[in-house]
């Protein structure tokens, strides 16, 4: 996390204004006299940007959540109506219990497999650089090319269903099942997820003192061992850092099942995600702006939840 | 991070300690031989991966060679197309404008590096070296917009956008991220690295905060630089949602967006699916080939981050 006092490294004799002109400065160039240098002005353009394409729709879906405001109806200020709406929403209640699901079945393969994968390419035996390479590919392509592979993969007549018909498993509906699509996106996520996570490990393990692992074989300790007395506590922090930013991606997830499922979620919303739904309710010319802040609000303070509560459990085991 | 160091030992294996692994039996960290059985094991285990992961990008790029008079659906399946054709990267610039898109995804990425890299390093400038009243509180303003989860803001950020007019125009694609607070903090980091006193001595020289700026902060940080550039033309050609959301004519969609648009349209079509996709994929494909480097770098710096 980013320490948030930037005075640290400031030498006691440090300049009072970076525009004083010093006396008796040779003259350098044009550049000094023609542009001005105020400190606001570097700082400007990124406040400008963050504060109205970020801070101010933040503000601004904290308040349009109390309102019944419309894509083309500025709307009026209604309570807590929206929230009351939630309650009684059957479509939001699906939404709550797919994306929390899907954190619940994401995180811990996400938390386990690239520290698995990790240990897999940490030596440096001959061609290893190829494969760690290999194993990121999936992270730079497009979450939109991600989905689309893989809905023709887990296609009734695509691949995966070729191979379990050929060794006589018989073909499976992993798309048109609703239980099914959403394990299938979930695999989807923890096969993108894969490399991005074992990069975080590989330089977490590159940490861990090789004496530990040396004096637990000596000890007698084998692999499996070894594994959970040296190595997991000596990376727990990381595999803490893993869960926080996967639990939270993957509560926040869209791509993969509305590439998936459709933007319906399926015929009946059945495999919409919180997301989606925001999605779905609040844009177009009859989006009811209102209604999807006040979801919007419920995502927001589940998110921040989830990384105060992973944080807190980190904490905890380290008293 | 580590990770760099890593990646950079293994592009000069002669230097100091690796040097052993360069000995003609292959060794562990420390030196001791790694036994066969094991070794053989690895590279199972590191085959058995290499298939799951690169596999379906194979899978989709045979499929986009097949003909159309080639079953597709045969099981077994036929890994290898039967005879080779382009014809359906053809079709598929006949259903949909696909060069159009890739052009359109083209300029708002080069546009998000632009105005990313410029944007972030001076503002991470003033927070890292100048001094003025309101500095912490600039940090501060940056430091709460990283943690804002986008998602939570989008309709309102649809809203906004539309208030400004700038809704379903590529201009509007780029706005929102096209400072990210993250990069601004990455960027002051990286300044708040650099040794005080060059700058110190620059200052006693007469230059202001331009010219120490761009002569001698700016180069010294050429690798974050190069991070926040990758990482900002990658979020900006992948994106979906927020294009999803502010596009709406064909006319101007992005790649993610016509191939999400073709995906609907012709889905039962695979041959041309999966044409688009690889069109869509190629690039940043080549592009990590090339620059992996930057790309493990800016795992570490941006998960530190958080």
């Amino acid at each position: 996390m980013t320490s948030p006092l930037p005075s640290v490294k400031t030498p006691a004799t440090s300049p009072a204004t970076p525009s004083a002109k010093p006396p008796g400065a040779r003259p350098v160039s044009r550049v000094r006299r023609q542009l001005p240098t105020s400190p606001w002005l570097f700082a400007a353009p990124g406040l400008l940007v963050v504060g109205i394409f970020i801070l101010y729709p933040f503000v601004s879906t904290l308040v349009n959540a109390f309102t019944d405001r419309r894509t083309l109806i500025p709307g009026t200020f209604v309570g807590l109506d929206n929230f009351r709406e939630l309650l009684h929403d059957d479509m939001f209640w699906t939404g709550l219990r797919n994306s929390v699901l899907y954190m619940v079945g994401v995180v811990p393969a996400l938390v386990l497999l690239p520290l698995l994968l990790a240990l897999l390419v940490q030596k440096n035996i001959p061609g290893i650089t190829f494969f760690r390479s290999a194993f990121y590919t999936p992270v730079v392509a497009s979450i939109v090319v991600v989905g689309l592979i893989w809905v023709w993969l887990l296609d009734e007549r695509g691949l995966v269903n070729a191979v379990l018909e050929a060794v006589g498993i018989g073909r499976v509906g992993f798309l048109s099942d609703q239980w099914l699509l959403l394990l299938s996106a979930m695999a989807v996520t923890v096969w993108k997820g894969l490399g991005y996570y074992m990069i975080i490990y590989l330089a977490a393990l590159a940490n861990v003192p090789r004496e530990l692992h040396e004096a637990a074989a000596v000890d007698g300790a084998g692999a499996v061992r070894r594994f959970f007395t040296v190595t997991v506590p000596a990376v727990r922090s990381t595999m803490v850092l893993v869960a926080a930013l996967s639990s939270v991606a993957a509560f926040k997830v869209f791509s993969e099942v509305y590439l998936m499922a459709g933007p319906n979620g399926g015929p009946a919303g059945e495999d919409t995600t919180l997301v989606m739904l925001v999605q779905r309710t609040g844009t177009g010319l009859t989006g009811r702006v209102g209604y999807a802040s006040a979801i919007s609000v419920v995502v927001f303070v589940i998110t921040v939840a989830l990384m105060l509560l992973v944080l807190r459990a980190d904490r905890k085991e380290d008293a | 991070m580590s990770v760099t160091e890593d990646v950079r030992a293994e592009e000069t294996p002669a230097a100091g300690p690796v040097r052993r692994r360069r000995a003609p039996r292959v060794t562990d960290d420390n030196g001791k031989r790694i036994r066969v059985w094991e070794l053989v094991l690895r590279y199972v285990l590191l085959l058995a991966v290499l298939a799951i992961t690169i596999g379906p990008f194979l899978w989709q790029l045979s499929t986009s060679l097949k003909g159309t008079h080639e079953d597709i659906f045969s099981s077994p399946p036929k890994f290898l197309p039967g005879s080779p054709t382009l014809h359906n990267y053809e079709r598929v610039a006949n259903t949909i404008p696909v060069w159009d898109y890739a052009f359109n995804s083209l300029k708002v990425a080069t546009a998000n590096v632009v105005t990313n890299c410029v944007g972030s390093a001076l503002a991470g400038y003033a927070l890292a070296r100048l001094r003025y009243r309101g500095r912490r509180t600039a940090t501060l303003v940056f430091i709460l917009a990283m943690l804002v989860p986008v998602e939570s803001i989008v309709i309102a950020q649809f809203t906004t956008m539309r208030e400004l007019g700038l809704n379903n125009t590529l201009i509007g694609v780029v706005l929102p991220a096209c400072i990210a607070a993250m990069n601004v903090l990455l960027m002051r980091n990286a300044f708040l690295n650099l040794p005080y006193e060059i700058e110190e001595a620059a200052f006693v020289d007469g230059a202001n905060a331009w010219q120490r700026f761009l002569r001698i902060a700016l180069p010294s940080v050429k690798g974050t630089l190069a991070v926040v550039a990758i990482f900002a033309f990658m979020g900006a050609w992948d994106d979906f949602l927020w294009p999803l959301i502010v596009l709406s004519d064909p006319a101007k969609f992005t790649l993610t967006i016509g191939l999400n648009y073709l995906h609907g349209t012709f889905a039962n079509d695979e041959r041309l699916v999966a044409a688009g996709t690889i069109i869509a994929v190629a690039p940043l494909i080549i592009l990590f080939a090339c620059l992996q480097r930057y790309f493990f770098r800016g795992v570490g710096e941006g998960a530190v981050k958080g």
